[in-house]
């Protein structure tokens, strides 16, 4: 396999088409992302960092989440509490480390199952158009209207709180945002020829929906879902503080700021300050990670 | 220009109409009879009777089509039906408390004006300098934070700060009084919740700032103004500046977003008694009257906004309604 020289003259695709770029093997995209994106890297980094504690809390948490120690109740940090206790004695980092999998079962499950829906409905609505577009577009703008937060507490307001109701309320309003910015990906990308080819080869609309037009979208696709993944762990964080999110016992962030956490202020101010920094620090990452993406996907947005 | 403005004013009917049967339909999908649940969360008995009070005070006995036209009729009147927590008119109850967010809103787009505004300048200024990264990480992480942990950093602050100032520890006070009676009380509860809002908000409208001005520092007319000597800072001001601050404009509508959400949190960091705490406790008591109500207000605010933000910005750029 050989890698075109950009600046030759023959790097220049001669047809659309061309997916020199695209063969390139993995690892050598990975390095040459992180060299050009510093500051993405280093928010890659606290993905990685924060996934890893999701997945092995149980290996690497020194404590339960769960467990009390009456004996060490508020206590500051120390070697044996590297974050200190709450007040009910239990370790804050064990309750980070688990809480870390909350938000990442969260965050993805919104992002994966609201982008997915919006890649469905967007290319299908462009595809499509007509009649389908406009209704689809009429519905879609009515839930638009609802400010994120808004409508995740309606929806808490009806279904009851706990982690599958606080995914129910918060994919539902991230949906319409994903399917606008397809939509317009998609409608471009219906006017290609390529589209007109597979069309006269006889294909059918899923084969031409989900093989040729949803594959060209995933520039925007994959930005929007690395954005939706903040957004979806800082309104569950949002939900949990409010006590219509995750419920105790499952170690949640949000809910680890609820009740302590003002109350013992002044005394005990690590309970407010560590839960935080890791809601704040992740959806950092997440930040970093996506707008180094975007640079590096769409480069007509670089320096903005 | 007109046959913009009708059009686009047309679209808010529509647009408000289904956020209405939306609202309508999700607040009649909860399981179960609302009443039933509602009698049932404390835990005591209730018979037939109660039941049927319930139902006939929330017009539930009535057809569907009448009870949507009640609810959106009840816009136009005033009447939003009665608190099922209080028993006060609901509209009584969002009277009262809406001063107080009103104020955070605004301080808090003075606020995030105040920060956005300078810092993004600077940033497009110094493109890809120390001062830029730095600024540029500052509005990402602005972005990041959670507005209650900030207010609750604010409350360790305070705390931490006037225990060391006067040996006493002080809190800003949570019970609202009209800035005309006592300013400094006011000011001193109303600050604080609006710098927490104002800090996340401020964070798009500085990458904003810094997208639009960098794009016109590179216009002709700023490298005319520099080829005739004139002094940066008449430049900046007064060329790029104000033709950077144009697209700024549309981003009120989106910070509305910011301001409601932001408002959910932060009142409830705070204790204060404003409309994003009665939402919260409307939701946790299960009040649903006030709930759509409160719901349905925060939607007609929002598409109302947004419409405003269209039609100013189609007036300060033709290009927009000839499009």
């Amino acid at each position: 396999m050989t890698i075109a020289d950009p600046t030759s003259a023959q790097a220049i695709p001669a047809v659309p088409g061309d997916f020199t770029e695209l063969r390139r093997s993995p690892l050598r995209t990975a390095l040459r992302f992180c060299l050009r994106q510093p500051l993405g890297t280093f928010g890659m980094v606290i993905v990685i960092i924060m996934a890893i504690a999701g997945f092995c809390a149980d290996g690497i948490a020194p404590y339960s989440p769960t467990a009390n120690d009456f004996a060490a109740m508020t206590e500051p940090p120390s070697w044996a509490h590297w974050l200190g206790t709450d007040q009910f004695g239990r370790d804050l980092l064990s309750r980070i480390i688990f809480g870390a999998r909350t938000a990442l079962i969260v965050g993805f499950s919104c992002a994966i199952i609201a982008s997915a829906a919006g890649l469905v409905l967007g290319v299908g609505s462009a595809y499509f158009g007509g009649r389908l577009d406009l209704y689809l577009q009429g519905v879609l703008d009515v839930v638009m209207a609802f400010p994120l937060i808004i409508m995740a507490l309606a929806v808490v307001a009806i279904f009851g709180t706990g982690v599958h109701n606080v995914i129910t309320a918060i994919t539902i309003p991230l949906i319409p945002r994903c399917a606008r910015v397809v939509r317009s990906s998609a409608l471009a990308i219906r006017e290609v020829p390529y589209i007109d080819a597979a069309r006269a080869c006889g294909f059918g609309h899923a084969r031409i929906i989900l093989r040729h037009m949803a594959p060209n979208v995933m520039a925007p696709f994959l930005i929007l879902l690395t954005a939706f993944v903040g957004q979806a762990i800082l309104a569950e964080a949002s939900l949990s503080y409010l006590g219509l999110g995750v419920q105790e016992p499952t170690p949640a962030w949000g809910l680890m700021l609820q009740g302590g956490a003002e109350e013992y202020a002044s005394t005990a101010p690590w309970i407010a300050v560590f839960p935080g920094l890791a809601i704040a620090l992740t959806v950092f990452g997440f930040s970093l990670f996506g707008d180094a993406l975007r640079d590096a996907l769409d480069p007509k947005l670089r320096d903005r | 220009m007109y046959r913009y403005i009708i059009k686009r004013v047309l679209l808010v009917i529509p647009t408000l109409l289904g956020a209405a049967a939306l609202v309508f339909l999700l607040m009649r999908l909860i399981p179960g009879d609302i009443c039933v649940v509602r009698l049932g969360s404390g835990g005591g008995t209730f018979d037939e009777r109660a039941v049927a009070t319930c139902h006939a005070q929330l017009g539930l006995d009535r057809p569907l089509y009448v009870q949507f036209a009640k609810f959106v009729g009840g816009f136009f009147t005033g009447d939003f039906g009665i608190s099922m927590w209080s028993g006060k008119p609901v509209l009584t109850e969002i009277a009262a408390r809406f001063p107080i967010s009103l104020e955070i809103c605004i301080l808090a787009v003075v606020v995030a004006n105040l920060i956005a505004i300078p810092l993004g300048t600077l940033s497009a200024l110094k493109q890809n300098s120390p001062i830029d990264l730095v600024i540029r990480t500052f509005s990402i992480a602005g972005l990041a934070t959670p507005s209650f942990w900030l207010g609750i950093l604010f409350i360790l602050a305070i705390l931490n700060i006037s225990q060391a100032a006067f040996g006493a520890p002080w809190m800003p006070p949570i019970d609202y009084v009209p800035l005309w009676q006592d300013p400094i009380r006011n000011l001193s509860m109303a600050i604080f919740p609006a710098l927490t809002v104002g800090y996340r908000t401020s964070a798009v409208t500085m990458r904003m700032t810094r997208s639009a001005m960098l794009e016109v520092l590179r216009e002709d007319y700023i490298r005319t103004a520099r080829a005739k000597g004139l002094i940066e800072r008449i430049i900046i001001n007064r060329h790029a500046l104000k033709n950077a601050l144009l697209p700024v404009v549309t981003l009120i509508g989106i910070e509305a977003a910011f301001l409601i959400g932001g408002l959910v949190v932060t009142e409830q960091v705070f204790n204060l008694n404003g409309i994003g705490r009665l939402f919260v406790q409307s939701v946790q008591n299960q009040d649903y009257t006030m709930t759509q109500a409160l719901v349905m207000l925060v939607v007609a605010a929002f598409v109302v906004t947004n419409t405003i933000v269209d039609l100013l910005y189609a007036w300060l750029d033709p290009r927009i309604r000839y499009a």
